[in-house]
């Protein structure tokens, strides 16, 4: 997957991306992390700056020796194949990076969507429950059901363009919302827009039947 | 998201938010420091030993690998909260992958302990977890194409500067870099302003992965 970076405008916060470098991050976090980095050679770079402390603090860590030998790792090596070979880069034509596509089984016509209302649909990611992750995806022009949010909601655009009062996203931005931030986000006219979302608490809307909707849909 | 550091049990005069970044002493000056300065010399060691299994499946290189880093690899498995044995077999699997997988690693975007780290704390969410952990889509050096061995050197350089920086810090806010990556902090404990210089290193993985582009188009 070539990089989108020239375009992107908003990126992974210092906090997620150290939480990433020290794999604290709830699993559907990890997801989103990994997929903007995929397109976001920025986020890469500085990601690569925060595993270059985790080296340093294994340098510091002290030692403990080992009860196994050269020759027992020596014996698995052996035993097993070796892959000496760097993989050819295949070709990627669809909108997601492979780090996501793991969790789709697919390109985007392998996505099971779900209706949730007013042609807005998602589909649920398997991740661990700490987290939620789910791809939305938004006619372009319709409005996301108002909401609040409990936690912290990671949204990265994978196709088209959203608004919300302050700020456009597009293909490679994410979005970093927190439990202050009370906002109505616009998906642009024309092509729908796909997203990547992850929370770590469930949404919470206004309206009575997206309360329903929450219900059934997981939204 | 994120809170501040006050939710971590962390003395008001020791923060580990330092917002205006303390100046770095460079690499030599630390050489007198605690147990860094024994490391000082040896990445580049360790980089042309990744070489040597890479290019010729050098059995010594790797006798040298295994006896520095297998020990800290489960060291640093056990103060990330594995039982002993546990510990052992995960290190016992990292130091395979980095056989295995010698040819992934690229000398102008980590050091071998940067490397070896990852693939430790990878293994680290696979047992403690039990989770899949979502890489990046990896981005490698084609056959025909090698990084500058001057950015190598840059990059190596900063890894043992970083090492020297993070020996000179208080010890309280060393503690808490520590806990963070040992899994002892939650995500949302963590304070990404570390104080340390963390933005020259970028600079030059950057460099390198603007030309490992320029290599794969």
């Amino acid at each position: 997957m070539t990089s989108d970076m020239s375009q992107i405008k908003h990126h992974l916060s210092d906090e997620l991306l150290m939480g990433y470098a020290a794999g604290t991050l709830p699993e559907a976090f990890n997801l989103v992390v990994a997929t903007h980095i995929s397109i976001c050679d920025e986020c890469r770079a500085r990601l690569g700056a925060y595993e270059a402390v985790g080296g340093a603090v294994l340098e510091d860590v002290g030692t403990t020796d080992m009860s196994s030998t050269l020759s027992d790792v020596f014996d698995i090596i052996d035993a097993g194949g070796t892959e000496f070979r760097a993989e050819p880069a295949a070709p990627k034509s669809d909108i997601f990076p492979d780090a996501l596509r793991d969790y789709i089984g697919g390109d985007l016509d392998s996505v099971k969507w779900r209706s949730v209302g007013m042609g807005v649909k998602q589909a649920i990611l398997p991740t661990s429950r700490s987290a939620s992750a789910r791809l939305l995806y938004i006619p372009g022009g319709a409005q996301m059901p108002d909401h609040g949010h409990r936690g912290t909601e990671l949204t990265l655009v994978l196709q088209g363009a959203f608004k919300d009062e302050d700020d456009r996203f597009a293909r490679g931005d994410i979005e970093i919302a927190t439990e202050a931030d009370h906002h109505t986000p616009v998906a642009e006219e024309g092509e729908p827009c796909i997203c990547l979302a992850a929370t770590d608490a469930p949404l919470k809307f206004d309206g009575m039947i997206a309360r329903i909707a929450q219900k059934f849909a997981r939204i | 998201m994120l809170n501040e550091i006050e939710t971590v049990e962390a003395p008001a005069q020791t923060p580990i938010i330092a917002k205006a970044a303390r100046p770095v002493p460079p690499a030599s000056a630390a050489k007198t420091k605690r147990s860094a300065s024994s490391n000082m010399s040896d990445e580049n060691r360790w980089v042309d030993c990744m070489a040597r299994i890479k290019t010729s499946q050098d059995r010594e290189a790797f006798a040298e690998l295994f006896a520095h880093f297998g020990p800290r690899v489960k060291a640093f498995l056990m103060k990330s909260g594995s039982n002993i044995s546990m510990a052992e077999e995960c290190a016992q699997d990292v130091m395979v992958t980095l056989w295995r997988k010698a040819h992934m690693f690229d000398p102008a975007r980590a050091s071998v302990s940067t490397w070896i780290f990852t693939i430790a704390r990878n293994r680290r969410i696979d047992l403690l977890r039990k989770e899949r952990r979502p890489e990046p889509d990896e981005l490698t050096w084609g056959p025909e194409a090698e990084p500058e061995p001057s950015e190598v050197i840059g990059l190596q350089q900063e890894s043992e500067q970083l090492v020297a920086a993070i020996a000179e810090l208080p010890e309280k806010q060393r503690e808490l870099i520590q806990k963070a990556y040992f899994g002892d902090l939650t995500h949302s404990e963590i304070a990404a302003e570390t104080g340390l210089p963390l933005g020259t290193i970028k600079s030059r993985i950057r460099v390198a992965l603007e030309r490992l582009r320029h290599a794969m188009k």
